[in-house]
This record gives structure tokens, C-alpha cells and sequence, in this order.
């Protein structure tokens, strides 16, 4: 259990963090000038990848903790994970490449990439949450039965939009803590645009769910004090635009990272005990129990992660404060 | 046509992971340098190891983002691939994995970000320390993904166990033995030490070829002398390390050293070293061999009369291919040897000072870099054809380990897109790094061009614009694009 918990932490810090600069990358386009387009790279440019990391590690810890659920889900969604990869790959590599050259076609290009590449990837990333609450098909082997079109079916796309909506939103706010003056100015008006239609996309995601997929709230009738979370949950998204007229960024923006966590957490909740639901029948699902790793090697994990976070907080902190302040383009910028 | 899926997937990870290849070991070789041009600069405070630190640094950043972009389509591969595998090992490999996760990655992302973007936000002190670290964090995570390979080659520290559905899967019993299995640390100083001598070839590579241009002169005569010295030990060392490593593999083994060998046959009475020789499978045997006599098993067991197994010894169904991996293993060792021979004789050229005159060998040094990159490509290929047909060495077959719910044509699928962006990415690559390469380390105490205005910007922009010409000038404004 212990397990379910840690990867749900590690996937909640991946939201969280790689979400704004998946958002920065969304709204990338809107830059006008090079200077802008520079500026919105460079924002997230020392933190992205350690935010990346998070993913591979939540990879890695599924792994050992549910080789069963590792193995099922990475197989089965194959086509779908090519294509995460592939435009992960594009991101990395578009913000390192962007400003080698001056050439403008060689810039429009990369920026191109770097757009295309974050949105599909918030957009995966939700087709595949939104698999997973409603369930896909694996049979009794364990083994996935169905196609890659079934898994773009319409509720899983809503979830799709509904994240990138969400990660625009989360994006546009870091950025406005990250630039200043005329800009800056610029920034904020997308952050409203990136609020409502993130209002909105929560509305219909909320409303689609509670009609087709009935099972996700099961949970919720044993376990009350979720509500809670609910609530706070809509407190956090109200305090936005509040922070943001009091022109307090910072706040709003750990609004944001707290509404994500929060929707993490229901996912979560929503999903316990299983890890992958079949939707040929619940006898077929993938459970913390049924696809668990021993008991030792749990406890090897657990020794690992306890020895192993610590540093990791430390120096996320450290970079991140070393890294604090407007971003302003140096000799050593991207 | 038939597509075998099992074919397939090996030929995506085998493309996958070579080309993931191609960045670590010049990381790991690199993050080296870097180490130690930043302590000679912590030392002396001489400006010119600050700026040739830079220059590592940023042909460092390049090829690490590289590597981050491929190495995260291999964590993911073994699950959408090897998903039987997966089920299987997941209990004993994913914690070498998690583990690699959060001690290196972790480590080297994050101070990464200081050692590019830093050099003016702390100071020297500090990032040298996270210089360190970002080397560090490449070992670590050399060190356990090399024991997660190991663990597959020579498997330790587990045992078999049913699990409700009937399947087999390995179970961990003890995790030290687990990470210390036989082949893990000898594996790891090989691979290690080949980071090395690539790292010693490249920054070789580079500044014999600004000698031969006459630029940035002082910079490059020092950077080659240190990175010789550096590849004399490097390349030695690796002679050791892998005679070591080939005894390892004659014990775990047997059948994988026949291949090297091509020993299909067991011989009577000591076993000849090849040097030469066509594997010819039909006939099962070796032909146009050049071998000495007895000295395998010399090499094998320090004695020249005693017998050493070959593949006849195997079940046919258990043989590795030979074709492949005996090329593979010759090539690299006869590199080996090459790397041994020619630093050696650039460093007897050294004292007196006709090296740098000696324009045949600096060209020599210039292409020579691809050796340790075929050699470190080589010996990856050798090892993991050799452990065939197994998956887990002796417990679970590569035919049996792949993902059951992955066509054949979804596999070819993705090849296709991973060969169209793989070779895109390798073009922009070179040519980012021939960029800077060409454009060289900054001279010493010049000043930042001003980038923060969008003027600068600007004049830096048309400046470049106006023609490769000014990309040699040391004051080039271009430089503010980087
Ligand atoms: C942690 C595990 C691991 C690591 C570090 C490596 N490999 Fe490996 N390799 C495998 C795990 C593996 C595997 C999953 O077990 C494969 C897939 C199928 C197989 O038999 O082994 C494999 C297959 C495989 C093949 C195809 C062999 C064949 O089909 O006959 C090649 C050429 C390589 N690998 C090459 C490499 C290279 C160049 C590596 C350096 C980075 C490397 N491997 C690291
Ligand atoms: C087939 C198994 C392998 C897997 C699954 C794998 C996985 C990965 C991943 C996910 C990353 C990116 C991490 C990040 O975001 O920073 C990475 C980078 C790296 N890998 Fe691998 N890798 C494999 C093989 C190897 C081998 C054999 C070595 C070394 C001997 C190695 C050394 C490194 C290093 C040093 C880096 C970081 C430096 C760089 O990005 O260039 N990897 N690997
Ligand atoms: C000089 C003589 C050398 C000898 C005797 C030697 C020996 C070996 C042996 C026996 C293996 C196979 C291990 C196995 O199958 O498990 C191996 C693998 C390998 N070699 Fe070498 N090697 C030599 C030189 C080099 C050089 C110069 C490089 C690179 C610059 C290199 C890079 C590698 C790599 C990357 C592997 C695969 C990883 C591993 O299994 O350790 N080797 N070598």
C-alpha cells in the first residue's frame, strides 16, 4: 500500500512540476518576438529535465513495486507510448537546439517542435488517466486485448483536453512569475484565457464522468472525509484568479500546483486497490495486491526511497532557489 | 513477408539502445575532464582553464540532452517491448532501475542545470562542486544500469517462484549478492574505463585538430598532453580490466567465450588464441585461422595445456550465434591494442617537443575518436549476442520474453519512427557540434557579449548571418546565441 501511495507522490510531483513547463511549452507560440520565445525557454530551462526525472523514476519505481501493472500498461498502450516518446524526445531536444543557430526557419522550426511536442504529451498523458478510470480491455493473462483507436475513444479525450487545459494554466502562471514589464502584462491576460478554459473543461470532465463512468465515484460513498478534498479542491481553484487580482502570483500559482495534487489524489482514491482496471470484468484487474512485488523487494524499495528522497528534496530546493527571480537571458542562456 | 516479432523487437533495442550509447560514454567521458579542468582551474585560477572548462562544458550540454532524449525511450522499453520479461525480472531488476532513477538521475539533472546555466549565479566554489556531482550522478547511473545488466548476464541472489496465475517470475533473496554478482563489477570498470579512453580520444580529437589549424593554440597543446597522459593510463588499464573480464566470462560463460573464440570444437589439450579467422557455421569450424597455440588457455587458466570447452559442449538449441560475436570481440580487442600503440608513441614523441610537428599523427588523432566508439559499440554487441539465446542467462529465453499484446506491425511502426527521428536527431547533432567545435572555446578575458537587450540580440543574429567568416573570430557575437 505503501507503494501505491509513493508512486502516486512521484507522479503528483511529476504533475506538478513537468505540468508548467508542459504548459510553457503549450503556450509557446504565443511569444511573439525571439526575445519572448527565448524568455518562456529559458524560464523552465535549468528545471525541466529534473522535472522529468520524476516520470522516469515513477517509471522505474512501477517497475520493481508492479512489474504485472509496469509491463501490461507499457505493452498494451504501445502506439500510445511511442508517441509520448517520441514527442518527449522532441521537447528535449528542441530547447537545446532552438538557439544554436540564428536562422529564422531553423528557430520556427524547433519552436514548432517544442509546441507541438508539450501539447501532445499533456494530451496523452490525460488519454491515458482517463483509460484508466473508466478501464480497457485485459483478459486473463494480464495481457491487453484491445487497439490503439479503442484508447482514443471520447472520454478518454476529454480527459486529454481537460490536462492540457489544465497544464496551459498551470504553465501560464509560472511564466508570469518568471517574466516582468510589458510582457509580463501580456502573460497575465493568457492566464485568464487558460483559467476559463480550464473552468470549463473541469465542468464537463466532472459532468462526463459522473454519467458514463459510474465506478469512479465508488470509493467516494466509503470513504467520506474525501469530500473534503473535493472541497478545498474548488477552494484552491477559486483562489486563483483571486491571487491573481490581489497580484499575488506566487499564490496563485501554489493554487494551481495544490489543484493538481488534489486531482491526483482523487484519481488516486478513486482508483484504489486497483492499479489497472479491465473492462472485461473485475476479476480481471490489475490490484496493488495482485501485481505486487515481493515483500523484500518492497522493502528494499522503501529503503531506497528513504535514503534516496531526502537528497532529492534538497537539491530540488537548491536549484530552484538558486534558480529564483525573473528569468533574464545570459551569455549562458538556451 | 513474415514479420517475427521477436525479431523485431530485438532489432529496436538493439537500435534504440546503440543509439542511447552513443551519448553516455562521451558524458561519462566528458563529466572527467570537466572534473579535472575545473580543479586545475580551482587551482591555479589561470583564465584559460575557466574558458577551456566552458568549452567542455557546452559540447557537454548537447550531447547530455541527447542522452536524456534517447535514455528515456529505453527505461520505458523493456515494458512496452519485453513485457513477459518484464513480469518476470521485475522483482530483482526494477530496483537496480528505481534505484538509478533516484540516486544518479535525480543528481545529474538537477545540478546539470547549475554546471550550464550557473557559472554567474554562484560561485566558483559552488559549481565546481556541482561539477562533480553531475559527473558522479553519470556514474551512478552507469553503476546501476551495468548491474542490471550484469544480473541478467550471470544472475545472483534470487530464487524462482510461482505466482497465483501459474507464471514463474524471480523473486529477490538477497539484494548485495543481487548487485554484486560476478560479472556486475568487472563489467562496470570496463565499461567505465571505455568511457575514459573515448572521453581522452574525443578532447584528443579536437584540439589536435586545432593544432593542425593553428588556432586557439595554447589551449589545445595543453588539453592534448593532459588528455594523452589520461589515455596512456585509460587504455592499459582497459588490457587488465578485460582480461579479467574474459576470465569472468570463461567461468559463467563457457559457450559465449567459445563464440569469441570460435572454438567450435573442443581441442585436444590447450586451447590456441585466435587472431584471425571466418567462422564458417556450416561446417562448424574456423576458417583462414591464424591462432597461438595454447595461449587461450594460458590467458584462461595461466597454463598452457588445459582444455577449455568449446561450443560443441553446448546443446545445439543453447549456442549462441558465433558470426556476430566473434567479430564483434576481435574488433574490439585489436582496437584495444591500437589505442595502446599509438598513445604510446605520441607520448614518446611528447618531451622533445616534435609531436605537435608531426602533422600525420595529429591527423591520426583527429579520426581516431571513432575507435573507441566502434570498440565501446563492439563490445556491447559481443556480450549481449553472446548471452543469446537467453534473455536472463540460463533462466528465461529471449524467444519467450516478449510483450504478447505487441503486433508484429506495431513494432515496425515504431522502428520506422524511431530510425526517421533517430537519424533526424543524429544529423542535428553532429552539426550542432561541428558548430561549436569550429567556433571554439571563447579567448580568455574576453567579454560577454550583451544579449540581455534585444539589440544585442539583434546584432548577434545579423552578425551570424552574414556568413560562416566571422563563426572563427574569437569576439564573435554569435557566441551570445549559445
Ligand atoms: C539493463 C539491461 C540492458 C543493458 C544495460 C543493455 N542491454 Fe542490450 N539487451 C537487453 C538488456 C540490456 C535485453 C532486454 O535483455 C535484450 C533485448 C533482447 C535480449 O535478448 O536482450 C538486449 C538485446 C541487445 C541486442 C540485441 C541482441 C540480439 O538480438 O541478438 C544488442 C545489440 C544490445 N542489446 C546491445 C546493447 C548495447 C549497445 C547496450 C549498451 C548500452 C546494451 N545492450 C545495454
Ligand atoms: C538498456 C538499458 C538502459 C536504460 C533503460 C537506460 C535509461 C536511461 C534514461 C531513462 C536516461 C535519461 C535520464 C535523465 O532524464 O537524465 C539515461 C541517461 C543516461 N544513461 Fe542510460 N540507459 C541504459 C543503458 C545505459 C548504459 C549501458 C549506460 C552506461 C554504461 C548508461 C548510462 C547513462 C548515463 C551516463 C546517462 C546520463 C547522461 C546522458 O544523458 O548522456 N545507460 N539512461
Ligand atoms: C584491450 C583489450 C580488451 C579486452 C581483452 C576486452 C575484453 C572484453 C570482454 C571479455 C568483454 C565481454 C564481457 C561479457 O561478455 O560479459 C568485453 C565487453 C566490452 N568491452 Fe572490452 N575488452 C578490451 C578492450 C576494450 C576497449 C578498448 C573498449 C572501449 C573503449 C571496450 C569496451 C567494451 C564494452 C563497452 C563492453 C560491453 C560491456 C561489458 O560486457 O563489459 N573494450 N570486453
Amino acid at each position: 500500500m505503501l507503494w501505491f501511495f509513493l508512486i502516486g507522490v512521484l507522479l503528483t510531483g511529476y504533475a506538478i512540476l513537468d505540468g508548467f513547463d508542459l504548459g510553457v511549452g503549450t503556450l509557446h507560440l504565443f511569444g511573439r518576438t525571439d526575445t519572448e520565445r527565448r524568455i518562456n525557454m529559458n524560464s523552465i530551462g535549468p528545471v525541466w529535465d529534473g522535472n522529468e526525472v520524476w516520470l522516469v523514476t515513477g517509471g522505474g519505481a512501477l517497475f520493481a513495486a508492479f512489474p504485472d501493472a509496469y509491463a501490461t500498461a507499457f505493452s498494451g498502450f504501445y502506439l500510445a507510448f511511442m508517441l509520448l516518446l517520441a514527442a518527449l524526445i522532441f521537447r528535449a531536444v528542441a530547447m537545446e537546439f532552438r538557439s544554436k543557430r540564428p536562422q529564422r526557419w531553423w528557430r520556427s522550426m524547433w519552436d514548432m517542435a517544442f509546441f507541438l511536442s508539450s501539447s501532445v504529451s499533456s494530451l496523452l498523458f490525460g488519454v491515458a488517466v482517463g483509460n484508466m478510470i473508466q478501464g480497457i480491455p485485459i483478459g486473463p493473462d494480464k495481457e491487453y486485448v484491445g487497439t490503439f483507436i479503442e484508447l482514443l475513444n471520447p472520454y478518454a479525450l476529454v480527459v486529454g483536453v481537460f490536462n492540457l487545459s489544465m497544464f496551459a494554466m498551470h504553465g501560464s502562471i509560472y511564466l508570469y512569475l518568471k517574466t516582468e514589464g510589458e510582457y509580463q502584462q501580456r502573460v497575465r491576460r493568457w492566464v485568464y484565457k487558460a483559467y476559463a478554459a480550464f473552468v470549463i473543461m473541469y465542468g464537463v470532465t466532472t459532468v462526463y464522468t459522473l454519467l458514463a463512468v459510474p465506478n469512479a465515484t465508488r470509493n467516494f460513498e466509503d470513504l467520506p472525509w474525501v469530500w473534503v478534498i473535493v472541497a478545498l479542491n474548488v477552494l484552491a481553484i477559486a483562489n486563483i484568479p483571486r491571487a491573481l487580482y490581489h497580484d499575488l502570483p506566487l499564490r496563485a500559482f501554489i493554487s494551481s500546483a495544490c489543484t493538481i495534487a488534489a486531482l491526483v489524489f482523487l484519481f488516486g482514491v478513486a482508483l484504489f486497490p486497483n492499479l489497472i482496471v479491465s473492462s472485461l470484468g473485475n476479476e480481471f484487474n490489475l490490484t496493488a495486491y495482485n501485481a505486487a512485488s515481493s515483500q523484500r523487494t518492497l522493502a528494499i524499495m522503501r529503503n531506497i526511497a528513504f535514503i534516496g528522497l531526502p537528497f532529492v528534496l534538497t537539491y530540488t530546493i537548491a536549484i530552484y532557489w538558486i534558480f529564483r527571480g525573473k528569468t533574464r537571458l545570459t551569455a549562458t542562456s538556451y | 513477408m513474415d514479420l517475427d516479432p521477436v525479431f523485431l523487437a530485438r532489432l529496436q533495442f538493439a537500435f534504440t539502445v546503440m543509439f542511447h550509447y552513443l551519448f553516455p560514454p562521451l558524458t561519462i567521458g566528458l563529466g572527467a575532464v570537466m572534473v579535472i579542468t575545473e580543479s586545475a582551474y580551482m587551482l591555479t585560477k589561470n583564465p584559460l582553464y575557466e574558458t577551456s572548462a566552458k568549452f567542455w562544458t557546452k559540447i557537454f550540454a548537447v550531447t547530455f540532452a541527447m542522452g536524456v532524449a534517447s535514455g528515456i525511450v529505453m527505461e520505458f522499453q523493456f515494458g512496452t517491448n519485453w513485457a513477459t520479461y518484464s513480469r518476470f525480472v521485475g522483482d530483482v531488476f526494477g530496483s537496480a532501475l528505481a534505484a538509478e532513477g533516484v540516486f544518479a538521475f535525480f543528481l545529474e539533472s538537477g545540478f546539470l542545470a547549475v554546471l550550464v546555466f550557473g557559472w554567474d549565479r554562484v560561485s566558483p566554489r559552488v559549481h565546481f562542486f556541482s561539477t562533480i556531482m553531475v559527473f558522479l550522478g553519470s556514474v551512478f547511473s552507469a553503476v546501476w544500469i551495468v548491474v542490471a545488466n550484469s544480473w541478467q548476464q550471470t544472475p545472483a541472489g534470487f530464487h524462482l517462484v510461482q505466482t497465483a496465475d501459474g507464471l514463474t517470475r524471480a523473486e529477490i533473496t538477497d539484494f548485495w549478492a543481487m548487485v554484486f554478482n560476478p560479472s556486475s563489477m568487472l563489467r562496470l570498470s570496463h565499461v567505465l574505463v571505455g568511457s575514459f579512453i573515448l572521453g581522452a580520444f574525443f578532447v584528443m580529437s579536437v584540439t589536435a585538430f586545432y593544432i593542425l589549424r593553428g588556432k586557439h593554440l595554447e589551449f589545445a597543446k595543453r588539453s592534448f598532453t593532459f588528455a594523452l597522459v589520461f589515455a596512456v593510463i585509460v587504455s592499459i588499464g582497459q588490457l587488465l580490466v578485460g582480461h579479467e573480464h574474459a576470465q569472468q566470462v570463461a567461468e559463467t560463460q563457457p559457450a559465449k567465450l567459445a563464440a569469441y573464440e570460435g572454438l567450435y570444437q573442443t581441442p585436444e589439450g590447450g586451447a590456441p588464441l585466435t587472431l584471425f579467422g571466418v567462422p564458417n557455421d556450416k561446417e562448424q569450424r574456423l576458417d583462414y585461422a591464424i591462432a597461438i597455440p595454447g595461449l587461450l588457455s594460458f590467458l584462461v587458466h595461466g597454463d598452457f595445456n588445459t582444455p577449455v570447452p568449446g561450443l560443441d559442449q553446448t546443446k545445439p538449441e543453447d549456442r549462441p550465434p558465433v558470426a556476430l560475436p566473434f567479430y564483434s570481440y576481435h574488433i574490439m580487442v585489436g582496437l584495444g591494442m591500437f589505442f595502446i600503440g599509438i598513445t604510446l608513441l605520441a607520448l614518446m614523441l611528447l618531451p622533445r617537443g616534435r609531436l605537435f610537428e608531426q602533422r600525420w599523427l595529429l591527423w591520426i588523432f583527429v579520426f581516431a575518436v571513432i575507435g573507441p566508439y566502434l570498440a565501446n559499440h563492439l563490445g556491447w554487441v559481443a556480450a549481449e549476442v553472446g548471452r543469446q539465446p537467453w534473455s536472463v542467462y540460463g533462466l528465461l529465453r529471449t524467444a519467450d520474453s516478449v510483450s504478447k499484446s505487441v503486433t508484429a506491425p506495431e513494432i515496425l511502426t515504431s522502428l520506422i519512427m524511431f530510425g526517421f527521428i533517430y537519424s533526424l536527431l543524429f544529423a542535428v547533432w553532429v552539426f550542432v557540434l561541428n558548430d561549436k567545435i569550429q567556433k571554439g572555446p571563447d579567448e580568455p578575458g574576453a567579454p560577454p557579449p550583451d544579449t540581455t537587450t534585444l539589440d544585442g540580440l539583434m546584432e548577434a543574429a545579423t552578425g551570424l548571418e552574414s556568413g560562416r567568416a566571422s563563426m572563427t573570430s574569437a569576439k564573435d557575437p554569435g557566441e551570445s546565441l549559445v
